[in-house]
């Protein structure tokens, strides 16, 4: 049975990932699923805690709960996000980060 | 048989993650990323865990990546020209992502409290989607109001967004 140390590092390798992609990719939709990843690696670590912490023999369903929330948040968050990245890209033609440096000091 | 399916998922979750940051056209970052969240599905199943498994797969593999695609195609985005690569700022965001994952692997390899192995179930087995709907309408019912209320303003916030001229 895999222990609670191998879901850790896994979500953590997922969340570097997620974490490399927003630091390293240059367009702003790649960037946002970079985001999208750190989000589920938040995930699976409460799931892999939810699991190995078990209440009076059964798994911890506050933190499923959590899990749940974080998902509709996300879904929030995607829909708000990607009109953001449209409204942009009508104001001036480019999803690509280094185009959009107006607000840079 | 959990110990295979953990290690065949993870594998595939994170091959089909760094495929996201390696490939270059948009398109394909998007289905590497659906890969990735089917898997993160397994995981999911694997900790017995079978409603967030299945809600993952509807919200994130369908719902949420469909709408990415949408907007990848609505946009017609190309493969990236490649241009010079700020030689810094690809360093520096490599040096974050490489001490993030010491620390953490430090810490996670070194306190014994994470080394435990899975316990097991008690007790007479009992309904997952029963449990979290229980627990989410006896103990989460005030979060539960705000999330639909938050969603509402999601949804008249996109409206506005996408509006041709913003007033």
């Amino acid at each position: 049975m895999p222990t609670l140390a191998n879901y850790l590092i896994a979500s953590g390798l997922l969340f570097a990932t997620g974490l490399g992609i927003v630091m390293l990719r240059r367009s702003i939709i790649v960037i946002f699923m970079g985001l999208e990843l750190m989000l589920n690696a938040a995930n699976l670590s409460l799931v892999a805690f939810s699991r190995y912490g078990l209440v009076s023999g059964h798994q911890n369903y506050n933190a499923q709960i959590l899990v749940f929330f974080i998902i509709s948040v996300a879904a929030a968050e995607v829909a708000v996000g990607l009109a953001i990245i449209v409204s942009l890209y009508r104001a001036r033609q480019t999803t690509h980060v280094e185009d959009l440096d107006t607000l840079k000091f | 048989m959990i110990l295979a399916a953990f290690w065949f998922f993870a594998t595939l979750m994170l091959l089909f993650g760094v495929s996201v940051l390696v490939l270059k056209n948009p398109v394909s970052c998007a289905m590497s990323l659906v890969m990735s969240f089917i898997c993160l599905a397994g995981l999911f199943v694997t900790l017995d865990a079978t409603f967030i498994g299945v809600i993952q797969v509807l919200v994130y593999a369908g719902a949420v990546m469909v709408l990415f695609l949408f907007i990848i195609m609505l946009l017609d985005l190309r493969e990236e020209k490649s241009r010079r690569l700020n030689f810094g700022a690809t360093l520096g965001g490599l040096l974050v992502v490489a001490s993030f994952l010491s620390i953490l692997t430090q810490v996670i390899l070194t306190n014994p409290a994470f080394a435990i192995p899975t316990p097991t179930l008690e007790g007479p087995p009992v309904s997952d989607v029963k449990m979290i709907g229980m627990t989410l309408f006896h103990s989460f019912r005030l979060p539960f109001e705000i999330i639909g209320v938050l969603l509402l303003s999601a949804t008249v916030g996109v409206i506005v967004l996408s509006r041709r001229t913003l007033r």
